[in-house]
């Protein structure tokens, strides 16, 4: 028998033989990101484990300031704006009050590192029980591509043309590694999406960030390192290599602290 | 008769962004960007050659947008 397209398309489309389709816990409304962005799939595999572990009806997350300030669009599940940064107290307030719901964070190295590195610091001290998801492009995509705490040494950003000057700006943050240091903090990995393995391996450490919410041991950190190809003026697919060339070196995947005890060395 | 693993992709081409990602990631290279494009003015992703998929889905994991839907049968040939 010949295959041609309509014939395979006859044979194979059926509802009983769907393997992948968008979760219904995103809405249907347009992404607000540029094209290529790393945010959409990071939504999506969280999206997706929300509602494989049937938390739909148990769930709040919060939105931060910065490209994904309308992720409360996108995600359809009960949503609160926090203030510029202040996710992680929003968070603790929210968690406090209502200890059974999953209550998650959804922030960008802006929001998260610079404004907000105060709040993240101290609600992970405190061993607050609420997920971070750390979206970290190194840039500040939202206002135009400005430098951000975790821009790379001798990256070109608006507002640094000539590269970042580690003398006059200081280094990137990591602060995936500064908050394994802090003892309130159980679970804390840096993990990227930019290709499909690296997004099923995100989601397997997401599960677990959750998980160990559930349980109600401590802070769970997800930092995802994403790309920003409008901020770095690349395309989608260019800036994914350059990606995997530049952020990588310097911000290594990987679990950092598993189960309330360091599994990497720190430098 | 042999049995195969076959697989089949549907992009919502009005919602795709035309950001190339699947493309890449595709082990197979079935997918091209068309040379039309959408109502918003993209060049959107499209699934030429059906043969060879075996419904992967990586193409759709790395989706940002989320447009593509992934169908898997094993059939008769």
């Amino acid at each position: 028998m010949e295959l041609t397209a309509d014939k395979i398309k006859e044979l194979v489309v059926k509802p009983e033989n769907k393997v992948y389709a968008k979760t219904p816990l995103l809405t249907d409304k347009t992404l607000s990101y540029c094209p290529g962005c790393g945010h959409g799939v990071a939504h999506r595999i969280l999206m997706e484990l929300v509602e494989e572990m049937g938390l739909e009806n148990d769930t709040i997350g919060i939105a931060p300031v910065g490209c994904s300030v309308l992720a409360y669009e996108f995600m359809n599940v009960d949503m609160q704006e926090a203030a510029h940064g202040r996710a992680p107290a929003l968070a603790t307030a929210i968690k406090r009050l209502w200890p059974g719901k999953f209550v998650f964070t959804y922030q960008g190295d802006g929001d998260l590192a610079a404004i907000g590195g105060n709040e993240t610091l101290h609600a992970c001290n405190r061993g607050e029980n609420i997920t971070i998801i750390f979206i970290n492009n190194g840039i500040y995509g939202m206002t135009g591509g400005q430098m951000a705490p975790t821009t790379l040494p001798g990256m070109r950003t608006s507002t640094s043309p000539y590269g970042r000057d580690t003398h006059m700006m200081g280094n990137p943050l990591k602060m995936t590694e500064i908050v394994a240091m802090l003892p309130g903090t159980y679970f804390v990995t840096r993990q990227a999406v930019h290709t499909a393995k690296h997004a099923r391996k995100a989601k397997k450490a997401i599960k677990k960030a959750i998980e160990v919410q559930l349980e109600g041991k401590g802070t769970s950190f997800v930092e995802i390192v994403s790309n920003c190809n409008s901020g770095w003026k690349m395309t989608p697919v260019k800036a994914n290599q350059w990606l995997e060339e530049n952020m990588l070196d310097y911000y290594h995947l990987g679990d950092i602290k598993v189960d309330g005890k360091l599994v990497k060395e720190i430098v | 008769m042999a049995k195969k693993v076959q697989g089949y992709i549907e992009i919502d081409k009005e919602k795709c962004k035309g950001c190339e990602l699947c493309v890449v990631a595709c082990p197979k290279d079935i997918i091209r960007m068309s040379k039309d494009v959408n109502g918003k003015g993209y060049h959107y992703a499209e699934f030429f050659n059906p043969e060879p998929c075996v419904g992967c889905a990586d193409c759709a994991v790395v989706c940002p947008d989320g447009v593509i839907t992934v169908y898997r049968a094993r059939i008769e040939v």
